[in-house]
């Protein structure tokens, strides 16, 4: 029994780890369909903007109630903007968005290949003479990789203005002293390590959706299944990847 | 038939079944099957299959569900790999090619997916011209101009524009069937290509076919268990007259053209024309034409 399961996950990851070589090899050399690439830029970019808008947002202003109030029993209201700042750059931009990237858009590229596994689209494409990877992957992990550091930038900027807006009308700490606070809070290293980590964090996302997409059988119920597996194992490699970069950045940058 | 061989493919194009086939040699091997096997895990498909399809030429595959008809087809294509054996699409020897040598080789072929497999997310006019506008150079109006000619061809022209999801399951068929020739392949393969049609429409299905066999010379594998529709491929064929196109019931020699196999447990139960079929006294072809 377990000797069945660790064969399976070897396989899984020996699948997975082929899929990365075929999308990096595909992504330079031809044939490229650029056309596809720019229509996932947009699916994946401008549609996932309104759920990371909406989540940066209410996470800001959350944890500026929350640090408000913790932060006034030392008399420290005023550090509310270095706190919101250095957690969101830092830690909450980068993971949150990539979680909800993960729930939107690794969802939907695993749902929307294993429908085409089960009604042998797939296959169609490889007798038309397309590689799926090049035609189908390779768009989605480019998007990926790239859409999702501009989404948390993006992710950050809301959730400081979400703070902000915490901060000036409820915690009544003036808006100067807030800004003044963000800028005191964020170190080079930080804003480096908020920029670096989401180009991890979109890469795996998107390849774990094409990775169980693509190896769908089993019909509706199969896309039931791969879509579930997706986010599940998505959000899980989010955390733990996230992990792994956070520590290798810190020895690296600090 | 010309005999394959187990060695490695060559340069030399007379040493590879098929390879040296023109439209003129109307009887040269364009696919060979020689001992193929496949098993997945304990559950075997195919058993020691050998045979051989010629140009211009028509092979039927039938056999009950799950005897292994579609698969081949997929080895034709070079979707699955044999875990033994010899496949060879027109001198190619495929069991042996990589995914990117398997395109070129995919450029001689068609195929008709049950169910037709058009892209949900294109029009009609994006999936016949597929291969077209993604996979060639050509112009986009010569482009445009081949599919409305192919759509023209099976009938559903005005249907251009619509989603696959707005047309029947026969015209899906049929917008299928143009997918596949678009590019002009001499050979097409159909995967149960009437399967859940009424009577009517799979008649239209199989004038389709036969109109690309006899009128654009492409050699068909048919994998079906609808007998009727096999019998009906096999006794008609295509002629043109004074621009319109009519189906007529074949002469001797062209229902020669067509052969049967009959697949049972991976292996081939039968092999023969149309009237050997009708004529067998085996049980099991029995119990299945009946």
């Amino acid at each position: 029994m377990i000797v069945e399961w660790i064969k399976a996950a070897l396989l899984e990851l020996q699948e997975y780890t082929k899929l990365c070589i075929a999308v990096a090899r595909g992504s330079v050399t031809r044939p490229f369909y650029t056309r596809d690439v720019i229509e996932q830029f947009d699916a994946i970019g401008i549609g996932s903007l309104t759920v990371v808008i909406l989540t940066g947002m209410f996470t800001g202003a959350v944890l500026a109630l929350q640090s408000g109030f913790t932060l006034d029993q030392f008399g420290a209201r005023t550090a509310v903007g270095r706190l919101v700042s250095a957690s969101m750059v830092k830690e909450l931009g980068p993971v949150l968005t990539a979680l909800m990237v993960t729930g939107r858009v690794g969802s939907g590229i695993a749902a929307e290949l294993g429908s085409m596994m089960v009604t042998d689209q797939i296959n169609a494409l490889r007798a038309l003479g397309t590689d799926p990877v090049r035609k189908l992957a390779v768009p989605r992990v480019l998007a990926g990789l790239f859409m999702v550091p501009v989404l948390t930038i993006i992710s950050n900027t809301v959730g400081m203005l979400g703070a902000w807006f915490i901060t000036v009308w409820q915690l009544r700490v003036a808006s100067s002293v807030y800004w003044n606070s963000v800028i005191d809070g964020l170190y080079m290293e930080d804003v480096w390590m908020g920029l670096i980590k989401p180009f991890f964090l979109g890469f795996v996302i998107v390849t774990i959706g094409c990775h169980v997409g693509l190896r769908t059988s089993g019909g509706t119920q199969g896309v039931g299944r791969a879509t579930t597996n997706s986010v599940v194992a998505g959000s899980v490699a989010v955390l733990v990847v996230n992990f792994f970069v956070t520590n290798v950045l810190i020895s690296l940058l600090y | 038939m010309a005999t394959p061989t187990s060695q490695p493919p060559s340069r030399d194009a007379s040493a590879r079944p098929g390879a040296d086939v023109t439209s003129s040699e109307v009887d040269a091997p364009v696919i060979v099957f020689e001992g193929v096997d496949l098993a997945f895990d304990e559950k075997v498909i195919l058993k020691n299959l050998s045979f051989t399809i010629r140009q211009g030429h028509t092979k039927i595959f039938l056999g009950a569900s799950g005897a292994g008809k579609s698969t081949i087809l997929k080895l034709i294509l070079g979707l699955l790999k044999p875990d033994a054996g010899a496949i060879w699409v027109k001198g190619e020897r495929v069991d042996q090619l990589s995914e990117l040598q398997m395109m070129a080789v995919r450029q001689s072929l068609g195929m008709v997916f049950q169910e037709g497999a058009l892209f949900d997310s294109l029009t009609v006019r994006e999936n016949v011209g597929y291969k077209l506008y993604e996979e060639s150079d050509m112009p986009l109006d010569d482009v445009h101009r081949r599919v409305e000619e192919v759509l023209g061809f099976v009938g559903l022209a005005e249907h251009i524009d619509k989603a696959p999801s707005a047309l029947s399951g026969g015209q899906r068929r049929r917008v299928a069937i143009a997918r596949a020739m678009t590019a002009k392949p001499p050979i097409l393969l159909y995967d149960e290509p009437t399967t859940g049609l009424d009577p009517i429409t799979s008649v239209t299905i199989d004038a389709e076919i036969i109109k690309l066999r006899d009128l654009e010379n492409v050699s068909t594998i048919m994998v079906t268990h609808q007998l009727r529709d096999a019998f009906y491929v096999a006794e008609h064929t295509a002629v043109r007259e004074g621009g319109e196109v009519r189906l007529i019931q074949a002469d001797a020699a062209k229902v020669a053209e067509t052969e049967f196999i009959m697949l049972r447990d991976g292996a081939i139960a039968f092999e023969g024309d149309v009237h050997e079929l009708r004529g067998s006294g085996d049980p099991y072809l029995q119990s299945f034409l009946s």
